[in-house]
């Protein structure tokens, strides 16, 4: 085990260094300087441009530029190209603002998806199974945007819910408490329109894997002896059909950068996806490629977490 | 020699006019056996005949708009704009600027175009969008799989062939997807062919697992020992003979992928990096309605409404292909 252990954290430091100097290389070699970005501005002169690229090391050769970069980011001096500001301090801000919603989003989704897929499976072909399945696939088939558009507007106009940022702005003055629920009540309707897609993926992997295990000898067994429907759908098929779904709670990781972008512009979250679309636009390569790193390094970190989560669960298999 | 079209054993045995052999499904085909299977699930086949309905108004659609000066999409009727849907044109306009029978069956946007021209044009351009994108991953996804699965023991330098591939596979599945597309698009220089490559080039890792799978297990049966007996090619051994097995489950992922590539491209217009204009695509019709969304709703709903129903179309296909193409569901239908 912990042979392993070692083995696979190495390989997969070599892989995040592979994988963090073709990035740096694909967005070095892109088409756009990032000084060209402000080309409009009267007060950018030539000199101040050549001044600038020096001062990012723009002008070096590429591996040079990575050897920076790297150093930078290994001891917490990399700035950002639009602002100047230290780009880990920015990053660790906004990331502190989508956990909750990454959060709230995947509890939403976990709790929602079990009982829904469950029942589809226990009740294969009836009403309700192909009912949730036709609802599954349209979730799955509309543009995110498009249906969240449509629910904010039925929303605000229905229950006057707060739809817009983190929190309404003039109630820093109040206290925690009124705070605290402005808080929640502006997480609600952004973690719930996230969800929904996630609910209609989850549940039909929940209704396919319980299917599958529904029809296993053992479960066959366990109602030949006797025990009743609960015990065996929830006792037998559901802890077997739970395994699978382990190595997803891993895979969950790197949807807190990449998996928001979306959302976290309709409701103006600022996160890191939000973070990432700014970075994009201003040409902010230390920015994108710290982005960008980290959601390789989640997951990686992601896929290992799920290996030694199966093997914590599955006394059947046995990390080599 | 013998050729790849000749009879199965089975059908050389039963003989080919055995009347009971259909009773018995063995004259059937892989390929009648998967559709008998698929006609037989019903929302899949209200899909497919939703994607035919939509590839023909999608040709349709490019030969009118443009080819039919009243029907082309970019002509602007200021004096009709934000016209709801089915209004009569205005009689402010020439005589060569009426659209077809007077009539708006979509309205018309800020500009005065006619909507229905620009879905007509968008058809085409948003499936050609999700379609050039998925061959370009099956391309990439195939050749990388195949390669992996038919030379993976050679080596070369420290690793083989199937380690350097498949590492070089998890190296591009840990990048954030839609996080490097928007890089990318953002970075080059604005292109409906850059969106397709962009897309194309980011998709292609489940492909190139599955044929690689595929590839492994092909390789230890029988008729391809036997096509090595015969002393074939390599190249024909991998075109005529594995390739074509390996298909099944790669068709299903490339059904659903095209329905991806349509989302990605309107999620892409959504942040304003999606296909520039003359070019009209839902997605970019969709994103641009959204500033009307109060004041002209049906420049929000219609090609919202249009992008649900052909993605539904494509992922009810998928689905309906990978339950036809599973043999323990196969055998229950059947």
């Amino acid at each position: 085990m912990w042979r392993f252990l070692v083995r696979t954290i190495a390989q997969r430091l070599l892989l995040l260094v592979v994988i963090s100097i073709v990035s740096h290389t694909v967005i070095h070699l892109a088409p756009g300087q990032p000084s060209e970005v402000d080309a409009l501005n009267p007060m950018m002169k030539a000199e101040d441009v050549a001044r600038i690229r020096k001062s990012f090391h723009l002008d070096d050769p590429i591996y040079l530029q990575y050897v920076h970069w790297m150093k930078d980011l290994c001891t917490g001096q990399l700035k950002s190209f639009r602002d100047g500001m230290p780009v880990v301090p920015t990053i660790w801000e906004r990331f502190l603002n989508s956990l909750p919603l990454f959060v709230c989003t995947t509890l939403i989704v976990w709790t929602a998806s079990f009982p829904i897929g469950i029942r589809a499976a226990l009740k294969r072909g009836s009403r309700y199974d192909r009912s949730t399945t036709f609802v599954a696939y349209t979730l799955i088939s509309v543009p995110g945007f498009f249906l969240s558009y449509l629910l904010i507007l039925w929303v605000v106009r229905t229950f006057h819910l707060p739809v817009i940022g983190l929190a309404t702005f003039g109630t820093q003055s109040e206290s925690g408490a009124v705070r605290l629920m402005d808080r929640i009540w502006h997480l609600a309707i952004p973690s719930l329109m996230a969800a929904l897609t996630g609910i209609a993926v989850l549940s039909r992997y929940v209704r396919a894997q319980m299917l599958e295990v529904l029809g296993q000898d053992y479960v066959r067994t366990a109602r030949a002896k006797g025990l009743d429907e609960d015990h065996v759908v929830y006792g037998h098929a559901l802890r077997n059909a739970l395994l699978p779904f382990v190595t997803m709670f891993g895979l969950l990781l790197p949807g807190l950068i990449s998996g928001s972008v979306i959302f976290e512009q309709i409701f103006a979250w600022p996160g890191l996806g939000l973070l990432g679309y700014e970075a994009i636009l201003a040409r902010d390569f230390p920015m994108i490629l710290t982005l960008n790193f980290m959601a390789a390094a989640l997951t990686l970190l992601g896929i290992l977490l799920s290996d030694i989560l199966y093997a914590l669960v599955d006394p059947r298999i046995r990390l080599e | 020699m013998s050729s790849p079209l000749s009879p199965t054993p089975g059908e050389l045995a039963l003989g080919p006019s055995r009347p009971d052999a259909e009773a018995l499904g063995i004259a059937e085909t892989p390929a009648q056996q998967l559709w008998r299977t698929f006609r037989k699930d019903r929302l899949a086949m209200v899909g497919l005949y939703t994607l035919l309905t939509l590839l023909v108004v999608a040709l349709l659609g490019n030969l009118l708009t443009g080819w039919w000066v009243v029907f082309d999409p970019t002509t602007v009727r200021l004096p009709d704009k934000l016209l709801p849907p089915l209004s009569a044109a205005s009689s402010a306009l020439g005589k060569d600027l009426l659209p077809p029978f007077h009539v708006y069956p979509f309205g018309t946007d800020e500009l005065g175009r006619n909507v229905f021209a620009r879905m007509l044009q968008g058809s085409f351009v948003s499936l050609s969008v999700g379609i050039v994108a998925v061959s370009i991953s099956l391309g990439i996804g195939v050749t990388v799989g195949g390669l992996a699965g038919f030379y993976g023991q050679r080596k070369l330098g420290p690793l083989s062939v199937d380690s350097w591939l498949m590492r070089f596979t998890d190296v591009v599945l840990c990048f954030p997807t839609f996080f490097l597309i928007l890089t990318v698009v953002a970075l080059l220089p604005p292109s409906i062919y850059n969106i397709m490559i962009v897309i194309g080039i980011t998709s292609w890792m489940s492909t190139a697992r599955f044929v690689r799978a595929e590839f492994l297990a092909l390789r230890e049966q029988d008729f391809v020992t036997a096509a090595k007996a015969l002393g074939l090619p390599e190249w024909r051994i991998i075109f005529r003979h594995m390739i074509p097995n390996a298909l099944a489950p790669v068709l299903v992922s490339a059904t659903i992928n095209v329905a991806h590539a349509i989302l990605t491209e309107s999620a892409l217009s959504f942040l304003g990096f999606g296909v520039r204009p003359p070019y009209a695509t839902w997605g970019n019709i969709l994103a641009d309605g959204r500033s009307y969304i109060f004041d002209a709703p049906w420049l929000f709903l219609i090609p919202g409404a249009a992008i649900l129903l052909v993605v539904l179309a494509f992922n009810l296909v998928g689905e309906g292909l990978r339950d036809a193409m599973n043999p323990k569901l196969r055998k229950r239908a059947g």
